[in-house]
């Protein structure tokens, strides 16, 4: 049974791309802003300069709205592994299940608890315990992203387990399984995504303010912590990549010449290919702009290294090579235009012309969305170029299906893009909303003003006010 | 070993679920009695009572089915399939309904719809639950370690009706947290409305303690066969107790004792169904010993939660009890 023409596994296989990929847009985000609210937070206790107060309201109420997608977006991940992927669940349940579970008891439940405190408890608990909840918060999101990218990276280079007649993965050592060979990478890799999606975002909107008003002082204060991480991650981030990239040679050469557009085996130096269009039915890349020897430079760190091309495996056995060549280029132009973004933010703060220079205001606006597109094409990258396994080596993705019809998964799928984009479309509008709101609240924070009692005034529903409803308008 | 281990997390599971069931259950109880509070005001009060503490609440969930996966795969694996629909309907519900805590908020125009998306997310929901949980209870089939069953398996009367008394037994609890957690007005009348709500759901309880032991003989003679009736007996005799209790509770304008009792019909009523399917997790066809994962997952896993899940219990207290009391109406929390 088909439906539009698909067949159950592919749907179900757009069926995860396309929840995931909502998903992680939130997460990136969340990851990276609450370690912000933190550090903003720590920051307004230490000196009492109300500007620190201020920005942590302004994006507290960001962070939350994004935090309560990321919520609900990931509950849909956790089941759609029990609905779409029931055979995947029964034989790598032992292994990635309790990753998983191990997420939820150290993470989700961290986060959860104490978000409310975090958010409204500030007058209640008082300001050490209230940083405290801040802190948990992100410390709860750091600890989530360690575990699901142990439970995924497992899938990518599986360590520590044996396999018994009915085909389950039975865990023998636990320690190999967390600390398998590509989870310090993908870990460190994806956190510090997060951070730069996060720096990317917060240096925009301080760029949109001052763009309309230089002097406002929390939009420089955002911009430049923005541009800071920018200057300073970034290069971690694409040595981090490098390392990544060894590691993925090394584990999943097939990925690297999918990557790369190899599909002849270089014995003498492979070619960097900056630009083509792999072709997997005619098994080469065309139109291909190379530059001689770079690609074993860089992968094996001598130009006359080995680098093997696809045709090394049988064709059931090779990832598409489309993708992951594109979006690999993606991630990395990206990665290039944040370190220029960053080296530029430097030269300007040398020559203290960091809050008038409005080109780098107007080059800061427009990367703001460039973290979100980065995350997603390395994850594409990374996810593509996996296939045809869901745990790499020994099951295959058309073997990890449910044993469910095309049309179920079809209207499932449906219903999903329909609901995810109006909603989530409606969340980024309100987002979007939120950031426009220059960071100068005129009347004053919620130490200052109680709980509004002024007589006749109902507090109003609405957050068009920097600071909330509850202050009346 | 083995088994005493699997048991244990039968147990914990089990927890994680009725914990779900117990918590959520008056949140989305919230949403459901949305219609019976029209004004914006009220509602701002209905949700300011859950705000901060619902993402916990629903966190439950995942700890149900996220642990079902890692230490009983093969139940996960076959009972999710068999309930597709049902699932996927309560996922994209619960989108709506988590968040419309914070989208309400955002906006002047449009925040009735998403007051509506709150109500029709938090029913919808409720329903789906019920009827996944009737469904499993009528039974599932299975060949070759996997769903066997058609896409409308899940579709059936008594289904339905499971699914109608979750709904009304979550009404229930919100209202009789309402009547615990806000003074005045809204506090009156979710009094009022918890009167014929708790009359309506001991009647479907009623009706689908009944009918459950005629599903399947097994049932039936765990209920009425001896020596079991014997202490399965205990369970109707509670019940009615805490029926007293909520309705004493009612009628005598106490505030925390209609919610405990409501929590008490939720709680026996799941030790009721415990009693059905004791010792299996998919009735008839697979038993937790069968379902467990090996035993090495079931031991890795069981370290952390003997250490976490007291740990998460404190704080989650301490949440709650920071944000105790009734809410002052007047104290918004965005
Ligand atoms: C690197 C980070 C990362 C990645 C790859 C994923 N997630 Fe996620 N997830 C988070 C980082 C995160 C987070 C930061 O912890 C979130 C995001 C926003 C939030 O509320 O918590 C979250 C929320 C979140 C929730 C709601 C938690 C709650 O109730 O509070 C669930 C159930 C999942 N995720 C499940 C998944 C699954 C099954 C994934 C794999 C397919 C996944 N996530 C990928
Ligand atoms: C959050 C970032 C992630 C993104 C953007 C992402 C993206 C993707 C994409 C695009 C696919 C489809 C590949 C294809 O069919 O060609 C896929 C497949 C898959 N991913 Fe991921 N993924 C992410 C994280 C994870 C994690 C954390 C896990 C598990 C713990 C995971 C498990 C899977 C599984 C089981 C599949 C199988 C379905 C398939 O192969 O199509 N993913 N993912
Ligand atoms: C410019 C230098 C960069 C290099 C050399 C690089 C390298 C890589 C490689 C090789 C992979 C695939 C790993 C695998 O699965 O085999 C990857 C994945 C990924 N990249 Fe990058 N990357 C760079 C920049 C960035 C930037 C700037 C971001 C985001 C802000 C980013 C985000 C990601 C993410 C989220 C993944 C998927 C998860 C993972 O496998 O770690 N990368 N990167």
């Amino acid at each position: 049974m088909t439906f539009l023409g698909l067949e159950a596994e592919m749907l179900a296989r757009i069926q995860f791309a396309f929840t995931v990929s909502f998903h992680f847009i939130f997460p990136a985000f969340s990851i990276g802003t609450a370690s912000y609210v933190a550090v903003l937070n720590a920051i307004w206790l230490w000196k009492r300069d109300p500007a620190y107060l201020k920005l942590f309201e302004y994006w507290k109420t960001i962070f939350a709205v994004t935090f309560a997608m990321g919520v609900v977006s990931g509950i849909v991940m956790s089941y759609q592994f029990g609905t779409n992927w029931s055979a995947f669940s029964d034989k790598a349940g032992p292994v990635v299940g309790p990753l998983m579970s191990y997420e939820v008891l150290t993470a989700f439940f961290l986060e959860a608890g104490f978000l409310g405190i975090a958010l409204f408890g500030r007058k209640r608990v008082g300001d050490t315990a209230h940083m405290v909840a801040v802190a948990m918060v992100a410390i709860g999101t750091l600890i989530s992203a360690t575990w699901i990218t142990s439970a995924n990276s497992w899938m990518h280079t599986p360590a520590g387990f044996s396999i018994d007649p009915n085909g389950v993965f039975v865990p023998e050592d636990w320690w190999q399984i967390v600390f398998n060979p590509s989870f310090p990478y993908r870990m460190t890799h994806t956190v510090l995504a997060a951070f730069l999606t996060t720096a990317f975002a917060v240096g925009s909107v301080g760029a949109w303010h001052l763009l309309k008003d230089r002097e406002n002082r929390q939009a420089r204060i955002m911009f430049s912590m923005a541009m800071w991480m920018a200057a300073i991650v970034t290069p971690i981030q694409i040595f981090v990549g490098d390392l990544h990239g060894l590691s993925t040679l090394e584990h999943q050469p097939a990925k690297i010449a999918a990557m790369e557009g190899h599909f002849d085996t270089y014995e003498d130096g492979a070619p960097l290919i900056l630009f083509g269009i792999p072709d997997d039915a005619a098994e080469t890349t065309h139109y291909a702009v190379e530059v001689p020897k770079l690609g074993s430079m860089i992968l094996k760190h001598e130009w006359d290294g080995e680098i093997k091309g696809l045709k090394e495996w049988p064709r059931d056995q090779r990832p598409p090579a489309l993708m992951p060549f594109i979006t690999f280029r993606v991630m990395v132009g990206i990665g290039f235009l944040m370190l220029g973004t960053g080296l530029w933010s430097l030269w300007a703060r040398w020559k203290r012309t960091l809050y008038e220079t409005r080109w780098l205001h107007r080059a800061a606006l427009i990367m703001g969305p460039s973290g979100f597109v980065a995350v997603l094409a390395g994850w594409y990258t990374t996810e593509v170029g996996r296939q045809p396994w869901t745990v790499y080596g020994h099951l295959r993705t058309a073997d990890s299906l449910s044993p469910v019809s095309a049309p179920a998964v079809g209207a499932s799928l449906l219903t999903f893009i329909v609901v995810y984009f109006i909603v989530f479309g409606t969340g980024v509008y309100y987002l979007l909303k939120l950031m426009r709101r220059p960071p100068t609240p005129l009347e004053d924070h919620e130490l200052d003003l109680g709980p509004i009692r002024t007589a006749g005034i109902t507090p109003g529903p609405s957050q068009d006010h920097p600071l909330g409803g509850h202050h009346g308008h | 070993m083995d088994i005493e281990l699997s048991f244990i997390w039968a147990g914990i599971i089990a927890f994680a679920v009725l914990a779900y069931v117990v918590l959520d259950g008056f949140d989305l109880g919230i949403g459901i009695v949305f219609p019976f509070f029209r004004h914006r005001r009220d509602r701002d009060v209905m949700t300011n009572t859950i705000a901060p503490v619902w993402d916990g609440n629903e966190t439950w969930l995942v700890l149900g089915g996220g642990g079902l996966m890692a230490v009983f795969p093969l139940a996960y694996a076959i009972i999710l399939p068999a309930l597709y629909m049902p699932i996927i309907l309560m996922l994209v519900s619960l989108i709506f309904r988590g968040v419309a805590f914070e989208f309400r908020w955002r906006t002047h125009h449009e925040s009735h719809l998403w007051d509506f998306g709150f109500w029709i997310g938090s029913s919808v929901a409720a329903v789906m639950q019920g009827i996944a949980l009737g469904a499993l209870v009528q039974g599932i089939t299975v060949s070759n370690r996997q769903y066997a069953g058609g896409w409308w398996d899940w579709l059936t009367p008594f289904s339905i009706l499971t699914g109608i008394a979750v709904l009304v037994g979550y009404a229930l609890l919100g209202v009789t947290w309402l009547n615990l957690k806000t003074s005045g007005d809204i506090q009156a009348r979710s009094a009022k409305l918890a009167r014929p709500l708790s009359l309506l759901l001991l009647a479907l309880i009623g009706i689908v303690s009944l009918w459950t032991p005629f599903i399947n003989g097994r049932y039936f003679e765990r209920w009425f066969g001896w020596p079991t009736a014997f202490f399965s007996s205990f369970v109707p005799l509670l019940l009615a107790l805490c029926a007293f209790a909520l309705w004493h509770g009612l009628t005598h304008d106490k505030h925390l004792q209609p919610f405990l009792a409501a929590l008490g019909l939720f709680v026996l009523s799941f030790v009721g169904l415990g009693v059905s399917f004791y010792p299996y997790m998919i009735p008839g066809v697979l038993t937790i010993k069968d379902a467990a994962a090996p035993e090495s997952s079931l031991k890795f896993l069981l370290v952390g939660a003997a250490v976490l899940v007291p740990i998460i219990l404190a704080y989650t207290g301490y949440a709650y009890w920071v944000f105790r009391g009734k809410i002052d109406p007047d104290e918004g929390y965005h």
